[in-house]
C-alpha cells in the first residue's frame, strides 16, 4: 500500500511537471501577480472585456530585447479600452526588469512572475512567449519565440476590434 | 576588576570579534553552492546562462554592500521564490522535507524491531503456547540420521 502511494506521488509529480503549452481555445490562467512597479497586484481577470497580448519576457533574454520595440509600437497603435499588451517579467531580477522597461520606453502594463509559476501555468518552455487572449479570457493565439512587426500586423491585428481582416 | 582581568577581556574581544565577523561575512563561492539558477534547474555554481550571470552579479553586489549570507538568501527568495534555495527552508511546510525521512526511518526501525520480536516469539513457542519444535521430526529426522550415519567415521 505504501509502495503504491509513493509510486502514485512520483507519477503525479512527473505528470504535473510536464505541463504542455496552452493552445488556442484554452482558458488563460488568471492568478494575481504583483505589478513590476507600484506595489499593487493585478490579474488577467482584471482585463476581461479587452483583447490582451500577454508577453512573457526577461531582461536577460536577448530575443526579448529584439521584440520589445515592435510590441511597444503595436501598443502605441492599438492600446486602449479594447486592447492592451501585458508584459509578464518572469524569473528575473526586479531591478534589471525596471531598468529594461525604462531603457526601451515600454508603456504597457507590467506584472512580475519571479518564481515562474505563471509561466509554468501557461506551459511556456522559455522566453519570450506570447499569447493573445480574447475578451472572454480564452487564448486565440500562442506564439513560442519572438514576435515581430510582420506577425503582429498579419496575425494579431486582424483579430482586434476595428482591425483589418 | 584587576588589570589582569581587564587584559583577559580585551584579549578575548580582540580574538573573538574578528573571528565572528569573518564567520558572518558572505562569499559568492559559498552562496552559489546553496542556491539554484531557477531557469537552468541546477546549482548556481554550475550554471553559466545569462540568467545565472545576472544572479551572480546580484549576489556579488549584496556581498559588496556587506549583507550576511542569510540576508542574501532572503533577497534571492524575494526575487525568485523559495525554489531558488537548493535546500528547502526549515520552517512551514518545507520542514516536512527534513521531518518525513526521520519519521519514516523511525517507523521502519520500529516495524523491523517488532517483526523480529514476533518472529523470535513464534519460533520459540507454538500458537497454543507450547514450546515450538527444536529440530526436524518424523521422516526428516530419520533421513538426517541415515545421512549422518553414512558419513560417520
Amino acid at each position: 500500500m505504501a509502495v503504491l502511494a509513493v509510486v502514485g506521488l512520483l507519477v503525479f509529480g512527473l505528470a504535473s511537471k510536464g505541463s504542455s503549452r496552452l493552445e488556442p481555445g484554452d482558458l488563460a490562467p488568471t492568478a494575481a501577480l504583483p505589478q513590476l512597479e507600484g506595489g499593487g497586484s493585478e490579474s488577467l481577470a482584471d482585463y476581461r472585456g479587452r483583447w490582451v497580448l500577454v508577453n512573457f519576457w526577461a531582461s536577460w533574454c536577448p530575443p526579448c530585447r529584439a521584440e520589445t520595440p515592435a510590441l511597444e509600437e503595436f501598443q502605441q497603435q492599438h492600446g486602449g479600452p479594447r486592447f492592451t499588451v501585458l508584459g509578464i517579467d518572469t524569473q528575473d531580477l526586479s531591478d534589471d526588469a525596471v531598468d529594461f522597461v525604462e531603457r526601451f520606453g515600454v508603456s504597457y502594463p507590467q506584472l512580475r512572475d519571479g518564481n515562474g509559476d505563471t509561466a509554468d501555468e501557461y506551459g511556456t518552455t522559455g522566453v519570450p512567449e506570447t499569447f493573445l487572449v480574447n475578451p472572454a479570457g480564452k487564448i486565440r493565439l500562442a506564439v513560442p519565440g519572438t514576435v515581430d512587426e510582420e506577425y503582429l500586423r498579419d496575425e494579431v491585428e486582424p483579430l482586434l476590434p476595428g482591425g483589418r481582416s | 576588576m584587576s588589570w589582569r582581568s581587564l587584559l583577559v577581556v580585551v584579549l578575548a574581544l580582540t580574538l573573538v570579534a574578528p573571528a565572528a565577523a569573518a564567520e558572518q561575512r558572505a562569499s559568492l563561492a559559498e552562496i552559489e553552492k546553496e542556491v539554484m539558477c531557477p531557469v537552468c534547474g541546477t546549482l548556481l555554481q554550475l550554471a553559466e546562462s545569462p540568467q545565472a550571470q545576472r544572479e551572480k552579479a546580484f549576489v556579488k553586489r549584496l556581498i559588496a554592500e556587506g549583507r550576511t549570507e542569510a540576508q542574501i538568501k532572503d533577497a534571492l527568495v524575494a526575487e525568485y521564490g523559495d525554489e531558488v534555495l537548493a535546500l528547502p527552508p526549515d520552517s512551514g511546510f518545507s520542514l516536512s522535507a527534513y521531518v518525513v525521512p526521520i519519521v519514516a526511518f523511525l517507523i521502519a526501525a520500529v516495524a523491523l524491531a517488532l517483526g523480529a520480536w514476533r518472529w523470535r516469539r513464534a519460533g520459540g513457542t507454538k500458537d497454543d503456547g507450547t514450546p515450538g519444535a527444536k529440530g526436524p521430526s518424523g521422516e526428516d529426522a530419520e533421513r538426517l540420521d541415515a545421512d549422518l550415519a553414512r558419513y560417520d567415521l
